[in-house]
């Protein structure tokens, strides 16, 4: 059996290939942070409770704080630095329009949650307030505001910026006929 | 946390190997209560034997019923089309827990076997008998108001804080374990876990190096169902108490009905005496009332979580309440 | 067209959607080490010694920080005087005395955060407990009346005779209430790094106010307070709970003085819980008479709170009572009662919160009494003047708040008697509460600058925690100047920007603003004496002197809530569908910022109401409640529509900025209207905060279960 703490490890974080030793007891929330430099993923709890480490890992939002990098070997992580290679994602524009912040520290992590909670939606993936469960469509461009709000439940903000959020997850969902979002 | 090894083994066989060896090892899936509990030192594992190759993700529907493998994903099982038209109550149930977030990571297995969220349980200064037997419970003339009136004992009044289970328990699903020696079981959830008495410490009959593989549902019965949770706030709660509910009713009178119950017992609470008394009868208020004292006839409330009787009675009155006359409108 | 005024979205926004806003422990540093702290878990006693070999065999331990390594503090140090509270709470290490669970009592500094956390497990700390004294009671013989309490007044203050008034009122209400102790928990636990170079000292802080953190941290440290810097320039929340500098600061310092590198503190909840403060629990009792026609004659407003062993720390919970409504004879009294717990501080709105849900649901007992409604009686009880000081207000405006809120929220389909709207399963109700906060003003000094290329530079001291400052200072300059604010650059979070006053108290954009305009105004003057710019450009400062001494005017805002809620009728579940708050803060400017802050107070607000509470440990001490799983704050599925208006107003009297602050009014009343709503959908009256299910369903639910 392997008794070594630390890990080769090779993981891709925005498109960038990263080959590291890595401590088993890492999270992926500090290997960014800490590591790669990579801030814009904020420690609100450590332990699953806020939702402001939120990033996308193979295209899934998951909560960096309670993922540890030895279990990530191949995998692909995009962070709020990464969403929008080009410059910036509608979402972002939509969170600064409609006031969708106030201290902006779970900002980052709403925005990473609320772009997996569409690409879900867009899926055809159900809620808890999800009218008919048995009924395969659901519409990202329909989404009601009380279905933005259950799936966005697990982003805490304590600044209470939460109307505002669902108003601007709504504008750019409202758009989103060809799922270009 | 200590630093601690790791492996990502291909086989079951060579992953039941490797926990079995080492005491102090330890199965990862999503990692989500792990991880969290070895931040909090509650958890202190020397190995961690990573389940992701082992091929657990299986999905199948089939006339018998339907097998999901135990590392398919929380959110990969509510939402899974054919879960939700055969047992919406599995897919209620998950997702009235956790968050997205959680969902996509967690695993059904890890979803199982997650561990109480007692505020002593969870912080290591303090005794707890779950966490270390013989310390001792606070719980009990501290703070317990989320805590169990079924099922525990003087030792321990931890609740086990899965949705997901409730339905199961519901639904009479089985969990298939391969044994550490090889063996494979299949065990209800009555016999997966155990209640507290004075081992606390031990939340399932499982041995190290045992792997849960699949939760096998038998076929859907066609009984209308309901999974409802009462919490402290709209979402991203634990469950203060709720009810996985399945109540068919034929000439007035219930033909098939299953109770299972969050949030109050140390395991999902699967109300069998409830249950025979409602069996055959029509489900009025009152006879629900009655049913429900019977069911908890057992229970040791504590000052500040003795209301969960009354709760658990009073949801149970108002799921029946929206199960029933959807089927007298002639369904 | 002005900037002030308008609806500008906020400036540092897209740096926050983007990840590129940098907060305490995000700077880079080389060589940067990492601090765990190990912390007492007895109440009460004595720290014999810290063993620390285990915890230095640990790879990547650099040090452990005990009372034995550490730097003496200098207790008389000069510290800024809002500072003093938390004094007792920054002198870390500096003594054995054990006061409560949760204290720091050593810190092991290591190459990483997972070596920092294993070796802080691995300290062996030898204390001797003693009995601690943990539980807040109503009537102790130790409980003491403040001299003064948070907000400066007495903590015994009579006008008339109010007790014999109320003994001979016609019409009289004697009630009780009690709200849980509450975290801040701002969504960026606090966190800092410090870095020393020689004796120079720079602190990245999570911090409300860089310029008195660096003046206390100076004093405390014996150094020319030119020495120390400290950067907020952006602080993920705070709620009063940064508002002084609080133990990790002074962790940080300690630590990278010890290992003699860059060290970071970064709490987790856990820790946050005791070394952080909250808002302590209250224990209220109000007695109102009144006249059968509902004119109020006498209010008794007492309360009783705790505080730790290391200072005497009361909410003004009773203060908003004295200047509410006019009653000729009035008394309020603050008990504190020293206990074995962690310090109690400044929590959003501290005293005003807690203590107006009191006074607003016992306004709603005494309309229900009266048969009245309750916004009628409180018209009935407007007072013309101050009835404390006799002082003219600036402006109120209460009944204009209540009279537009009122037909805003559709308050006429409102039906008095409890429970007689329902939809389905639910119980719905509406109720209403008022508001107050008071305005005040601290000095505060700003920059300006030009260079030869008209660009400008507007710098500050002030920390934007979230509040929208950097924008409507932005927009302040900008007019101030009488440029568009894309030539004005903004500076903000750092302490040798001058002194200002931290963020909090809802004082910050009047005072800050009053400084930036001066500071503005005069370097127009300088730039037109001097018939243009010269290449090196041209500075001007400011310094404001309005402090916050009595003027000849009562300066308040005010304001009114109204909530609509819906309770199930089989589990007591409580859904807030609607809220609106209408608000009188005199000049807004920035509609846009000052309006997601209010709804943010709102939201707060219906968290106090319906499910925060930090539970004591009565057995051990600290909390029971110890993390954001069982510490519940409003999630996104809680708040449904929620609505904030600003009343147009001059006040020409408030000065040069002439707003009064939104930051905490949102607050202040809330938790009242839902409860007040909880009691018109149901009959049952909510006197303990938070709400819980069970006390509802206890009274609608038939007896079942019983053994």
């Amino acid at each position: 059996m392997n008794t070594d703490t630390r890990s080769m490890v090779r993981i891709t974080v925005n498109g960038k290939v990263h080959e590291q030793q890595i401590d088993h007891r890492s999270t992926l929330l500090d290997l960014l942070r800490e590591t790669l430099r990579l801030t814009g993923t904020k420690k609100g709890c450590d332990h699953g409770q806020c939702g402001a480490c939120t990033v996308l890992v193979d295209g899934q939002r998951v909560l960096s704080c309670l993922k540890l990098v030895v279990t990530l070997d191949d995998a692909s992580v995009v962070t709020i630095e990464g969403l929008d290679t080009d410059g910036v994602h509608p979402l972002q524009e939509a969170f600064v329009a409609r006031d969708a912040l106030q201290c902006g520290y779970c900002t980052p992590g709403q925005v990473c949650s609320a772009i997996g909670a569409m690409d879900e939606a867009r899926r055809g993936w159900p809620s808890l307030v999800t009218p008919d469960l048995a009924n395969a469509e659901v519409e990202l461009s329909t989404l009601s505001r009380e279905e933005i709000r259950e799936r966005m439940s697990g982003n805490l903000c304590r600044c209470g910026a939460y109307p505002s959020i669902v108003d601007a997850i709504e504008d750019v969902a409202r758009q989103d006929a060809n799922g270009t979002v | 946390m200590k630093p601690l090894s790791y492996a990502r083994p291909r086989t079951q066989a060579e992953a039941a190997a490797l926990v079995r060896r080492s005491p102090d090892a330890v199965f990862i899936a999503g990692g989500t209560n792990l991880t969290d509990l070895m931040k909090l030192d509650v958890v202190t594992p020397d190995l961690l034997v990573d389940v992701q190759d082992l091929d657990l993700t299986e999905l199948t529907h089939h006339e018998w019923g339907t097998v999901v493998g135990a590392g398919v994903t929380n959110a990969g099982l509510a939402g899974d089309i054919g879960i939700r038209r055969r047992y919406p109550l599995v897919s209620e149930a998950i997702l009235a827990g956790a968050s997205g977030q959680i969902r996509n990571a967690a695993s059904i297995a890890g979803n199982l076997l997650q561990r109480t969220r007692c505020g002593y349980f969870q912080d290591v200064t303090k005794p707890c008998n779950k966490r270390s037997p013989g310390s001792g419970c606070p719980a009990i003339a501290g703070a317990h108001r989320e805590l169990g009136v079924l099922g525990t004992s003087e030792h321990c009044v931890a609740t086990h804080p899965s949705d997901m289970a409730v339905a199961l328990a519901a639904l009479d699903a089985v969990v298939r374990v391969r044994r550490a020696t090889g063996s494979v079981s299949a065990l209800t959830l009555d016999e997966l876990y155990r209640l507290p008495g004075d081992r606390p410490d031990r939340d399932t009959t499982l041995e190290p190096g045992d792997l849960v593989t699949a939760v096998e549902l038998p076929a859907p019965t066609g009984a209308p169902s309901r999974y409802r949770k009462v919490r402290d706030r709209t979402s991203f709660a634990f469950a203060l108490v709720s009810v996985a509910a399945m109540l068919k009713v034929e000439d007035g009178v219930a033909v098939d009905v299953r109770l299972a119950y969050g949030g109050v017992a140390p395991r999902p609470w699967r109300a069998r005496t409830a249950e025979a008394a409602l069996l055959g009868e029509r489900p009025t208020d009152s006879l629900i009332t009655q049913a429900l004292q019977a069911e908890f006839a057992t229970a040791r409330p504590l000052p500040d979580n003795a209301f969960k009787i009354n709760l658990a009675a009073s949801l149970t009155r108002a799921v029946v309440r929206d199960l029933a006359p959807a089927q007298k409108a002639g369904r | 067209m002005t900037s002030t005024n308008q609806a500008v979205t906020r400036l540092d926004g897209p740096d926050k959607v983007t990840g590129r806003a940098r907060y305490a422990v995000e700077y880079g540093a080389n060589d940067v080490a990492y601090a765990w702290p190990v912390q007492a878990t007895c109440a009460r006693g004595r720290l014999d010694r810290a063993e620390t070999d285990a915890a230095l065999a640990v790879p990547g331990v650099l040090d452990v920080l005990t009372h034995e390594n550490v730097l003496r503090l200098h207790a008389d140090g000069e510290i800024s005087p809002a500072h003093m509270g938390a004094l007792p709470d920054l002198l870390l290490l500096q003594s054995k005395d054990l006061v409560f669970r949760g204290q720091l009592v050593a810190a092991v500094i290591a190459e990483t955060p997972e070596a920092a956390r294993e070796g802080a497990a691995a300290v062996v700390v030898v204390t001797e407990a003693e009995h601690a004294r943990l539980e807040l009671t109503v009537g102790d013989d130790e409980a003491i009346v403040p001299d003064i309490t948070n907000d400066l007044s007495p903590g015994h203050v009579a006008r008339g005779d109010a007790d014999r008034d109320f003994a001979d009122a016609p019409v009289r209400l004697d009630t009780t209430y009690s709200t849980a102790a509450n975290f801040a928990m701002p969504m960026e636990p606090h966190a800092a790094m410090a870095t020393w170079d020689g004796d120079r000292l720079t602190v990245h802080a999570s911090d409300q106010g860089p310029p008195w953190t660096a003046m206390t941290l100076a004093g405390l440290l014996g150094l020319p307070p030119s020495n120390v810097e400290v950067v907020a320039e952006y602080v993920g929340g705070g709620f009063g709970s940064k508002a002084a500098p609080r133990p990790p600061i002074m962790l940080a310092v300690l630590a990278a003085r010890l290992v003699g590198r860059p060290v970071k503190v970064a709490l987790n909840r856990q820790q946050s819980t005791s070394l952080t403060t909250y808002r302590g629990p209250s224990r209220q009792r109000i007695r109102i008479g009144a006249g059968t026609d509902g004119r109020i004659s006498s209010v008794i407003h007492e309360t009783t709170g705790q505080t730790s062993r290391l200072t005497t720390y009361a909410d003004q919970t009773v203060s908003a009572t004295r200047l509410m409504y006019r009653a000729e004879h009035c008394r309020t009294t603050t008990n504190v009662l020293p206990l074995d717990v962690p310090t109690p501080a400044w929590v959003r709105a501290p005293g005003e919160a807690p203590g107006m849900f009191a006074l607003e649901s016992a306004m709603d007992e005494l309309a229900v009494q009266l048969g009245m409604d309750p916004i009628e009686l409180r018209v009935l009880n407007e007072p013309e003047t101050d009835p404390e000081s006799g002082l003219p207000f600036t402006s109120r405006n209460l009944v204009s708040c209540l009279r537009i809120g009122a037909e805003r929220f559709g308050w006429s389909d409102r039906r008095p008697e409890p429970g007689a709207t329902s939809d389905g399963r639910w119980r719905l109700g509406m109720g209403v509460a008022a508001a107050t906060y008071p305005h005040y003003l601290f000095p505060s000094t700003a920059t300006a600058r030009v260079d030869s290329a008209h660009r400008y530079t507007v710098r500050i001291g002030a920390a934007d925690i979230g509040t929208g400052a950097r924008t409507a200072l932005h927009q302040i300059a900008a007019d101030a100047l009488k440029v568009p604010m894309s030539d004005v650059r903004i500076e903000l979070g750092r302490a040798s920007h001058g002194s200002a006053p931290f963020a909090g108290g809802s004082m910050g954009t009047a005072s800050w603003g009053a400084a930036i305009e001066s500071a503005c105004r005069e370097l127009r003057r300088r730039i037109s004496a001097g018939g243009g710019i010269p290449d090196e450009g041209l500075e001007a400062g400011a310094e404001t002197l309005e402090v916050m001494t009595p003027s000849n005017f009562s300066r308040h805002a005010y304001g009114a809530h109204f909530a609509a809620v819906r309770v199930d009728r089989d589990t007591g579940e409580v859904q807030v569908d609607r809220m609106l708050g209408v608000f009188a803060t005199g000049r807004i400017i920035n509609p846009l910022t000052a309006k997601s802050q209010a709804v943010g107070a709102m939201i707060m607000g219906m968290g106090m109401a319906l499910m925060e509470a930090a539970e004591p440990d009565t057995r051990f001490g600290g909390f029971v409640t110890q993390d954001l799983a069982g510490y519940h704050v409003p999630a996104h599925a809680d708040v449904r529509d929620i609505d904030a208006m600003f009343l147009t107003e001059e006040d020409p009297n408030l000065g040069p900025i002439a707003g009064r602050g939104v930051g905490e009014i949102g607050i202040v009343g809330t938790a009242a209207a839902i409860t007040n709503a909880i009691h018109n959908a149901t009959g049952i009256r909510i006197k303990d905060l938070p709400v819980r299910a069970e006390n509802l369903l206890l009274r609608v639910a038939v007896k079942a279960g019983e053994r």
